[in-house]
């Protein structure tokens, strides 16, 4: 008697594109990333998407509300409101992108080094993090405003950049260094050490590109940050100034002397700041979910 | 909403302009007014801003006054009268019997003596910024305890008014001898109010003098300035928390302090000795070139501008370097012909379109300086920033917190390009008005940085001129050529409105928010 073995067959599962599968098991990021993909592309495109120019003053539409002429309605200059939000996107996201990178990246590094060479080095930078994780986010923003003032380069404030940024590298350079501390145990990093590599080139080549899961994580929850610090620092005079389309130099001067009159002067621009706050935030929870494993466990 | 606040300011405008003159001022009750800002030290030898003005000027008595009500006439304050020689080089004051200081010692012509030796020539560590006003005072000579006689070098039309000016508070001269610094830190004079305390960053508290001079005033036992500014203070006074603000207030605050007080406010307006100018930087490129300075001034459309924004903005009045409907004011006929006040604003651009190719230039980058002064500084900067624009230039917009601002302009070799500057004064002056024009070694006020002997030669020709017609005529000289070369160009007016509790009685608006604040007269109903 003769037996054959029963015919076995494996349905290999269809492998889904990554964006898909982000979709699918995190459709709220997915929310998220469509929020801030609008509004990149309004950005990058507000010299076509904008209905009007958003510096063109316009006395005799002064404070009018939404229309089909002005959607959003018009501010105390005749200023088109969805014009100046349109652009103002580009304030937001140019500041914020900017300032969560160079903090995060800064934190990461000193993350790093600090994980990395350990002792008294790592003593002294983790004092030094303890004092700026001593200070709330936008005190020491202001702080480094009042002290640096601006310096502009390209239209933009670089020390406005440094004050958002500031806050964000303590905060990364602790979870980065948590990260780091494990990897420094790893065998490939002792054989890296064994074959006479340099410090740097450890630090760089070895061990950084295996923190990035993290870096990035907390990059794109630093983004929502920064852009309600540039509102903030915008809204308390610290910031842009007039005429630079901001959403949070929107919030103040002239909007406060006509709330009760023009509501829309500071209710669209406060729309705005909460959808891409909250658009960020939510990317960077589905982000940290997607990619930290053992959560998927 | 927009009418019934329409109605509302109408009606308390009514009232204001049609307050019954005879009513009885009823004694007591301690008033309480907000003040946006605190005095930096307590000499009102040394200070300019209305943030000392307010809260210290109650407790001094000057030499003359400004009656409010009648303003621009004057009436004596220490001095019972005076009278002033033919010539214009001799004034004599015959002072009040019987003033006395808080500290109960007696005022005599020394007292005044040493008050203006203290303007006029101050010691070593002290600051005057009157020194100029008095600059043509030759002495002083006192015949008698309640004689002072100022003698002139040479005849000065504005004289008489500099002895009205709210900031020349008469000091007792022991206490100068003792230390001339004393009034820097120290409050003793003859006003209605004594000195009862200051609590930095909180208030500043008056009590009556009994021995005040006038007899039965002050009428309010006393006075709460309470240092609080911009939406927590219109709040304050829409609570009721604050009688009133004597600075001023936009259109957009009045109208809510109105629907929020209704019949319980009043509201007074008047123009205002106060212009925002914008100041070139003329030692620096392109700026040296007048047909630069003059293009800029061209392309400012100050009548549709003027129109607009005294909607949102404390600003109204067109005017050149004189406040108009002053007297000695240029005539907007006048006005019209002189560059960058035409009604045709298509012409001016072009002409200013014209006269930057012709300078090389013509799509001109500049940084205009401002201060973070929301009102009126942001609005008008903004305004001017769009017409310039509409020129084709691109002007960045630095707002600079106030004492970098004033550091920006007022260092040896400044940095800036182009200010939004103020001109503001106590009274209506060509003496003091024309100050921001003069040449940068006569005037420090003047920003610019220019030397014109030419407008010095007019201004020092006018304000020898007593004849007030020949006086006209020498400024239309000098305004015309000041606006020609436009090292420093008005903008517009600005536009005084304060909104008071219906309570607060006896107090008068006047053209400044320096003068008329002694609260002598002030009394509450209630």
């Amino acid at each position: 008697m003769t037996t054959t073995a029963a015919a076995i067959t494996y349905k290999v599962p269809k492998r889904r594109h990554p964006v898909l599968q982000f979709i699918v098991h995190q459709p709220l990021g997915a929310a998220g990333l469509a929020v801030i993909i609008v509004m990149m592309v309004c950005a990058a495109l507000a010299p076509w998407v904008a209905p009007y120019d958003p510096l063109a003053v316009d006395y005799g539409a002064m404070l009018m509300g939404p229309s089909a002429a002005h959607w959003l309605g018009t501010d105390s200059f005749g200023r088109d409101v969805a014009s100046r939000i349109i652009h103002g996107a580009r304030t937001a996201l140019a500041i914020g992108f900017v300032a969560s990178l160079w903090g995060s990246t800064v934190g990461a590094i000193i993350g790093v080094v600090s994980a990395y060479f350990g002792g008294k080095i790592d003593l002294v930078i983790q004092r030094i993090m303890d004092v700026l994780l001593s200070f709330p986010i936008i005190v020491l923003a202001i702080t480094v405003v009042a002290v640096l003032g601006k310096y502009i380069v390209l239209g933009i404030d670089v020390n406005l950049i440094i004050a958002i940024g500031l806050p964000m590298v303590p905060k990364v350079a602790r979870v980065v260094r948590s990260s780091a501390l494990a990897i420094r145990e790893l065998p490939y990093v002792d054989a890296a050490r064994a074959a006479g590599y340099s410090h740097m080139r450890i630090i760089f080549r070895h061990i950084l590109p295996n923190v990035v899961a993290p870096y990035l994580i907390m990059l794109t929850a630093f983004v929502a940050q920064a852009i309600l610090a540039e509102a903030s620092l915008s809204f308390l005079g610290l910031g842009v100034t007039e005429p630079t389309p901001s959403w949070g130099l929107m919030l103040s001067g002239a909007a406060a002397d006509f709330y009760q009159q023009a509501p829309w002067m500071i209710v669209f621009p406060g729309i705005a700041i909460s959808l891409a706050v909250f658009a960020f935030n939510l990317f960077g929870d589905s982000l940290r979910d997607w990619l930290d494993p053992k959560i998927k466990i | 909403m927009k009418l019934s606040v329409l109605l509302l300011g109408v009606a308390a405008l009514a009232v204001a302009a049609g307050a019954p003159a005879a009513e009885t001022p009823k004694r007591g009750g301690l008033l309480k007014f907000a003040v946006s800002a605190e005095p930096p030290n307590y000499d009102c030898h040394a200070n300019s801003s209305f943030a000392f003005i307010h809260p210290v000027r109650p407790h001094y008595s000057t030499l003359l006054k400004f009656d409010a009500p009648k303003y621009p006439a004057i009436k004596g304050d220490l001095a019972e009268s005076w009278t002033v020689a033919k010539d214009g080089l001799t004034y004599t004051f015959k002072l009040r019997k019987g003033v006395k200081f808080h500290d109960g010692s007696a005022l005599t012509s020394a007292d005044i003596k040493a008050t203006y030796d203290r303007l006029r020539n101050p010691p070593t560590g002290v600051r005057s910024l009157r020194q100029a006003s008095y600059a043509d005072v030759a002495s002083i000579e006192t015949p008698d305890p309640l004689t002072v006689v100022f003698k002139l070098k040479k005849a000065n039309a504005s004289m008489l008014s500099n002895f009205a000016s709210p900031w020349d508070c008469v000091y007792s001269a022991a206490k100068l001898k003792q230390d001339p610094k004393f009034p820097e830190r120290n409050i003793m004079g003859t006003g209605p109010f004594v000195f009862a305390g200051h609590v930095a960053g909180s208030h500043w508290t008056g009590r009556r003098f009994d021995d005040y001079f006038e007899k039965g005033k002050p009428y309010l036992n006393g006075y709460v300035a309470i240092f609080i500014s911009g939406a927590p203070m219109v709040n304050a006074l829409a609570a009721g928390e604050v009688l009133a603000e004597f600075r001023g207030h936009s259109p957009a605050d009045r109208d809510r302090l109105l629907k929020a007080l209704g019949d319980r406010a009043v509201a007074q307006e008047s123009p205002w000795v106060c212009s925002l100018v914008v100041t070139f930087n003329t030692k620096k490129k392109p700026f040296d070139d007048a047909r630069v300075r003059r293009a800029l001034s061209l392309a400012i459309d100050r009548w549709g501008g003027a129109q607009a924004l005294s909607k949102v903005a404390l600003v109204r009045h067109v005017g050149g370097i004189l406040r108009p409907g002053y007297d000695l004011a240029a005539s907007e006929k006048e006005l019209v012909t002189y560059p960058g006040f035409s009604r045709d604003i298509n012409a001016s651009r072009a002409e200013a379109k014209k006269l930057l190719k012709e300078a090389g230039v013509p799509n001109l980058t500049f940084t205009l300086t401002n201060r973070t002064v929301a009102m009126p500084y942001t609005p008008v900067g903004v305004f001017l920033i769009d017409q310039w624009r509409q020129i084709g230039l691109n002007v960045k917009h630095e707002q600079l917190e106030t004492r970098l601002y004033l550091a920006a302009q007022q260092r040896d070799k400044p940095t800036f390009e182009a200010a939004l500057d103020f001109n503001c004064d106590f009274m209506d002056e060509p003496n003091l008005q024309l100050q921001k024009y003069l040449s940068h070694d006569r005037s420090a006020i003047n920003y610019a940085q220019q030397t014109d002997r030419v407008l010095d030669d007019f201004y020092d020709k006018q304000s020898g001129e007593l004849d007030r017609k020949k006086r006209y005529a020498i400024i239309r000289d000098f305004e015309k050529r000041a606006l020609e070369q436009a090292y420093t160009i008005p903008t517009i007016w600005w536009h005084r409105i304060i909104v008071h509790h219906k309570a607060l009685k006896g107090w008068h608006i006047l053209p400044s928010h320096y003068a008329g604040q002694d609260l002598a007269d002030v009394w509450l109903d209630q």
